[in-house]
């Protein structure tokens, strides 16, 4: 990571009609990442962006650009110049494509040679070159939001802003915008701070995550690090932990601990006390489900569980399992048709040591 | 019926004849109120984006004037406008009692509210996103405002036909401070009263036709420019 934050969030408090909607000591933004704030509706992330994006001013704090503070109407002006956000919806005006994508830098007075240039390769990043003459009133959904993508990129600027910029696009739609949004992100090396929802689109296109709610961020990292060691159940849950199970540490000896859940016990790794209440967490992947016991292997937490729900999700099933303490697993469609799984039948479901995740419940 | 069939047959022969009195009428009423009503949307535009781009306290009070505005009765204005251009009265130095320019005046003070309600609510229906999205492209305010309003413009082409239509039929006021003097301050309407009045039902007729045919004319060319943006 690059040691001076491209932009800084300090102290930033928001009320409206006498409730907090933001409260935020601090957010930094280090250039060329790709940071994801993510959290459930209402936590605040629209209204950030737009702090962020200079559009909305705080009633404390301060946003810091390039390390200099945002103070009167003319640093404000310059932020907005080099902050550019993409709304939910396309936003476009009621002329041509290309006058669409060319508007940014009309307003900056580059000359019409310059423009044709940057609206040429804007289009061409998002597979729109053809469209240029095209009304912007004769769009699709998808061909709209590849515009006001396009529009964006054709400023080019230190920051690009996207409030949930896939939301009502069909899957097929989606998933080429994401991807023409993914090359275009590695290829212009621009910083973008995006709110999301799905989780893939997550793991996708962002580096960084922070996550948010009521207002707060309650967890900054990278993504692996948020997926994998969530510090709170919110986060835990909202990454997609399926298990979260509460337990006690009954030993714990050089950083290998048993935890007693539900009067079983599961191996970790992990930093605890003895009799130190936990939440153990583990994702629904990290399961591996078998026939039977098998027998050399080095996965630590082996048991036998029983099938007591089946839910299809696209091309993987999501296992309900009974172990004595709820678990949940992901196992392929085709590998559980081998297996032949059903409800009330019984398989052997094992779990590294290492996959499983410890957080201290706080008082 | 009779009556009637005559004084149309009168007013077909004036028209195209090109009358002189009946054409000097007429751009004198083209005249007047094509300049009330640029007056009206330069004052009408502005303020109603002003109001629709503000937060202010008493924003809704001041729609609510600006809305009963859009339906002031002309004689209303016509005795306002009189009384202050009254030789005694504030601004009676400026000796237009009578005159074209009052005529102006009265007659862009009626269609000021109609474009500025028409513009405040265009404005205000544009997306509620839209104008953060013109800021953060980099927009100055200034930049920002024109584009809006360039957005706006069908809504407000409409504000055009409206206070257009509202002005070059109206009677009450440009009676009260034009004094439909003869070769000056006579237009199409105060003419049409007059005629009438007297029992010239061809000549009322006749300017009746050429107002009615003038403000098609001006809705059908404004038509055209709104629908074929529409659908552009």
């Amino acid at each position: 990571m690059n040691s001076e934050p491209l932009m800084e969030a300090k102290n930033i408090i928001l009320r409206r009609g006498g409730v907090t909607v933001l409260d935020i000591p601090e957010l930094q933004v280090r250039q060329g990442r790709i940071l994801a704030l993510i959290g459930p509706n209402g936590a605040g992330k629209s209204t950030l962006l737009l702090m962020l994006a200079g559009l909305l001013k705080p009633r404390q704090g301060d946003i810091y650009f390039q390390g200099k503070p945002v103070e009167t109407r003319a640093d404000l002006f310059m932020l907005r110049r080099n902050v550019s956000v993409v709304f939910q919806e396309p936003l476009l005006l009621n002329s041509s494509v290309y006058e669409n994508v060319a508007l940014g830098l009309k307003f900056r007075n580059i000359n019409s040679q310059e423009i044709k240039v940057r609206v040429q390769k804007a289009l061409e990043y998002f597979g729109i070159s053809q469209l240029e003459k095209r009304s912007a009133r004769t769009l699709s959904g998808g061909e709209a939001r590849r515009v006001s993508l396009a529009r964006v990129f054709a400023i080019q600027p230190q920051i690009i802003l996207l409030d949930e910029a896939f939301n009502s696009l069909d899957p097929p739609s989606r998933e080429t915008i994401i991807d023409d949004l993914k090359n275009t992100l590695d290829k212009t090396k621009i910083t973008a701070i995006m709110a999301l929802h799905d989780r893939e689109e997550i793991l996708r296109l962002a580096q960084d995550i922070s996550v948010m709610d009521s207002g707060k961020i309650v967890q900054s990292g990278t993504t692996s690090e948020i997926y994998n060691h969530p510090d709170s159940e919110f986060v835990a849950n909202f990454v997609g932990t399926e298990t979260i199970l509460e337990g006690t540490i009954k030993s714990c000896i050089e950083g290998n601990v048993i935890i007693s859940v539900y009067g079983k016990e599961i191996e970790a790794i992990g930093d605890c006390f003895i009799g130190q209440k936990v939440y153990c967490c583990l994702r629904p992947e990290n399961v591996m489900i078998s026939e039977r016991m098998q027998g050399k292997i080095s996965v630590r937490n082996i048991m036998e569980a029983n099938v007591t729900k089946i839910i299809r999700q696209g091309f993987f099933n999501k296992l309900i399992l009974d172990c004595g303490f709820p678990l949940v697993a992901y196992i392929t469609v085709p590998s559980s048709e081998d297996l032949g799984i059903a409800p009330g039948m019984t398989v052997t479901a094992s779990f590294k040591a290492t996959s499983v995740h410890v957080i201290p419940i706080k008082k | 019926m009779d009556l009637i069939v005559q004084g149309t047959i009168k007013a077909f022969e004036l028209i195209v004849t090109f009358d002189p009195e009946v054409l000097g009428i007429t751009w004198l009423s083209l005249k007047i109120s094509g300049t009330a009503t640029l007056i009206s949307l330069f004052i009408g535009v502005s303020i109603g984006t002003i109001v629709a781009l503000t937060n202010f306290f008493g924003k809704r009070f001041v729609i609510s004037l600006i809305n009963t505005g859009m339906g002031l009765p002309p004689v209303v204005v016509g005795l306002f406008v009189t009384m202050l251009i009254w030789r005694s009265g504030p601004f009676g130095f400026l000796e237009i009692l009578y005159t074209p320019y009052a005529m102006i005046i009265a007659q862009a003070v009626i269609a000021t509210p109609i474009v500025m309600g028409i513009s405040l609510a265009s404005i205000q229906n544009l997306p509620p996103n839209l104008r953060l999205q013109i800021l953060s492209l980099g927009a100055s305010r200034l930049q920002m405002v024109w584009i809006l309003v360039k957005e706006a413009k069908l809504p407000l082409l409409a504000a055009v036909m409206a206070g257009f239509g509202g002005v070059i039929s109206e009677v009450g006021a440009s009676i009260m401070v034009g004094g439909n003097i003869k070769g000056y301050s006579r237009v199409l309407t105060t003419a049409t009263v007059m005629e009438t009045g007297k029992g010239n039902f061809d000549i009322a007729i006749a300017l009746g036709i050429i107002l009615l045919i003038l403000a098609f004319i001006i809705n059908a060319l404004l038509t055209q420019i709104q629908q074929r943006q529409h659908l552009r």
